[in-house]
């Protein structure tokens, strides 16, 4: 099942679930297709090409619930292998772990990541910790699968990312990928792996479209990678802020200003060599992520540089661009403050700038 | 098979075909009758405006569920608190929620019962006996069953009341919930609206055994099941729940069976989406609770075509003058963000 490099080729899509909007026919310049439909791409020949992986969560035959990600999979693989579950979030936490631990790959999916505080004590208790606490002589290789869903009036329990929250918990690795190849490509590094891992996506960047090759190939896990190529500040984003720090970035551009974009993809293991280099190179520092500010995945970037040696060289302070530190609210006139964005980012990198 | 039958609609013995047969005052009766349609109109307005956009928060309808929250509220005193969920309209108008503060909710408006901050799935009213309502699945069934422990510790009579969907039935929480209060015979009473679907998925796609009240036992207590649409049924069964609860003999499972007429989240039915049957909904809006009602009241004659058709213009103007206010509302400040994190 080893990926091969991604290579311009010949392809043809029909290993496509929703192959609809798709005629096989051949191309030889790489395809383009969306963010959602990587994940329902990869889940579709995961699922296909391997007997031990199975999907397996509240909603997953939904016509809505997840988007179009796992649209046509239950007509496919049938609900042996597409397992849609009660509202029983701890249970089938639970579940995942046991079937992990006899030989199985759960894809567990959480259409939202607020329904994973009922799965809390699965996921720290006893999937992060059961490797270590035998001594490693069991693995746990589950995939949980959790999606950020907010925005629209959805509220407090509707709107969270709470990435930080796991990558807390020491045993579990988690990434968040932001392009549709890296979607494709980290989904299959987690089913590779023999480790539980919390695979982080965003439904904001569903319609996001980009290259992604048909066959299937893996994404180093703990390795980021730089979007966007400057001298002057460093912005490391996560997940969908990469988005709006490529904006920003385009934006700053015509101001004359030199924005290095860096997009993490993992955010643990977090891909330090890479953070470290841009940063000594352009000494200033925006970090922007979707979760929350105090002891977030931002708290943790910064740590990481007041802790090197390159922290000298830093020529200005630190500035994080993250959700304040409240829940989310209904009203569209305060999710547009509590949202951070381009904009926010833009004014981020001027004033660590002038600092 | 009953379970599978219930979700088709169509079993003759449960007495769902009957006509209303009550001991219930003709009053009372008529007030619920009240209630019912201010619930049943507030959603079809509802529904009208998240269609033109001018509500975005995500509303799920009561519209034919309105015969349990009438009749489950019609018992309970100010003092008594309800919890509610995500289809939280019906508690809270039931409960005596005020309607425009609700509307404006709904605008997630300044002047909305939780300050535009919670949108439809949040929505409470502390001066009425309504202390929150959630949008995590079971999650506020403990919570009903902590107001009850306090209630117990201080000597009031006061009770609480959870709602819950069918699905709530599938989360560990319920359970664990159920033998707390049983075991420390607490004053609440567990009113489970099985409307025979969790989003998606019908009862049988979901439970190993469909009949929740059956889950009682478990926890020696008392479990029923009733019909969900009859309003007199309703009312009865609460009231001998109502009634153990504060004479300290402890906590009731009602499992009221019904149905939503409008998808899972929105306006729209939902049949193009094929999780449910034509023949299904229709069966079930031929069983209408307000029309059941509405014919009982005037078979009676407690009250004439005249005096209902008044009913229904004073509420239709209640609920305009309602978009009216949330209309004009202000939003929340952007200042009101970082407000209310703490007291
Ligand atoms: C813990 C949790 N898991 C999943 C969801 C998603 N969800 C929202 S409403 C709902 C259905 C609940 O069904 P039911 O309890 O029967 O209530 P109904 O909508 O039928 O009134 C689900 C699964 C959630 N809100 N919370
Ligand atoms: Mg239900």
């Amino acid at each position: 099942m080893q990926g091969k490099a991604p290579t311009r080729m010949k392809t043809t899509f029909s290993t496509m679930c929703t192959n609809e909007d798709y005629e096989e026919h051949e191309v030889n310049f790489m395809r383009k297709i969306n963010f959602a439909q990587a994940i329902n791409e990869t889940l579709c020949q995961l699922i296909d090409k391997n007997n031990h992986v199975f999907l397996i969560g509240q909603g997953v035959t939904s016509p809505w619930y997840v988007g179009s990600t796992t649209v046509g999979l239950i007509q496919r693989f049938g609900s042996k292998r597409v397992i849609d579950t009660p509202t029983s979030e701890n249970a089938v936490t639970g579940v995942a772990l046991g079937a992990a631990l006899a030989r199985m790959h759960p894809i567990l999916c959480f259409p939202r990541m607020d329904f994973m505080y009922y799965a809390m004590d699965q996921i720290a208790n006893h999937i992060a910790n059961w490797h270590y606490m035998f001594g490693g002589q069991l693995n746990t290789p589950v995939t949980l699968w959790a999606i950020i869903n907010r925005g629209g009036e959805q509220a407090a329990q509707h709107s969270q990312a709470i990435q930080a929250i796991f990558t807390h918990i020491p045993g579990l690795k988690v990434v968040a990928p932001s392009t549709p190849y890296d979607a494709k490509g980290l989904l299959v590094t987690c089913v590779e792996e023999d480790n539980p891992v919390v695979y982080i996506d965003d439904r904001w960047l569903y319609q996001y479209e980009g290259e992604v090759p048909e066959e299937l190939y893996s994404v180093p896990i703990g390795k980021g990678v730089v979007r966007h190529k400057g001298e002057d500040v460093t912005v490391v984003a996560t997940s969908y802020m990469v988005h709006e720090a490529i904006k920003a970035a385009e934006q700053l551009e015509k101001e004359k200003i030199k924005t290095e974009v860096v997009d993490l993809r993992s955010l643990k293991p977090l891909d330090e060599n890479l953070l470290l280099t841009s940063v000594k190179k352009t000494g200033r520092l925006v970090i922007a992520d979707g979760g929350w500010k105090t002891c977030g995945i931002t708290a943790e970037i910064s740590a990481r540089i007041a802790e090197n040696d390159i922290f000298k060289s830093i020529k200005a302070p630190i500035i994080r661009v993250s959700l304040p530190d409240t829940p989310a609210p209904a009203s569209s006139s305060l999710e547009k403050v509590y949202y951070p964005n381009a904009k926010k980012i833009m004014l981020a990198v001027k004033r660590v700038l002038e600092m | 098979m009953v379970q599978a039958i219930w979700a088709r609609g169509k079993d003759s013995t449960l007495k769902m075909k009957q006509p209303l047969s009550s001991s219930i005052s003709p009053e009372l009766l008529l007030k619920m009758y009240v209630t019912m349609v201010k619930i049943r109109k507030f959603e079809e307005r509802v529904a009208d405006l998240v269609i033109s956009k001018e509500i975005v928060t995500p509303t799920h309808l009561y519209i034919g569920e309105e015969a349990v929250a009438t009749g489950v509220c019609s018992t309970l005193k100010k003092q008594d608190y309800v919890f509610s969920t995500h289809r939280s309209h019906g508690h809270y108008l039931a409960k005596g929620g005020d309607l425009k503060a609700l509307m404006a909710e709904l605008y997630c408006k300044k002047t909305g019962c939780s300050r535009g901050k919670g949108g439809s799935m949040h929505v409470a009213s502390p001066e009425m006996g309504l202390p929150g309502s959630s949008a995590i699945v079971g999650g506020t069934i403990p919570i009903a069953v902590g107001a009850a422990l306090a209630f117990s510790m201080q000597n009031s009579d006061a009770i609480s009341a959870a709602f819950f969907g069918d699905g709530a039935a599938h989360e560990g929480v319920f359970y664990e919930s159920l033998n707390f209060a049983s075991l420390k015979k607490l004053p609440v009473i567990f009113v489970c609206e099985n409307n025979l679907y969790c989003t998606h998925l019908s009862v049988v796609d979901t439970l190993a055994d469909t009949n929740i009240y059956k889950k009682a036992e478990a926890f020696a207590m008392p479990g029923v099941r009733i019909d969900g649409n009859d309003i007199s049924e309703v009312y009865e069964t609460a009231k001998r729940a109502v009634e153990n609860a504060r004479q300290s003999r402890g906590p009731t499972l009602i499992e009221a069976m019904t149905y939503r007429w409008r998808g899972h989240v929105g306006p729209y039915d939902d049949l193009d989406k094929g999780l449910r049957s034509k023949e299904e909904l229709d069966c079930w809006m031929q069983r209408c609770p307000v029309r059941k009602l509405e014919k009982h009241l005037l078979k009676q004659g407690a009250t004439s075509q005249l005096e209902i058709n008044q009913i229904h213009k004073t509420i239709s103007e209640e609920i305009e003058k309602a978009v009216e206010f949330a209309r004009e509302s202000p939003y929340p400040d952007e200042n009101d963000l970082l407000h209310d994190v703490h007291k």
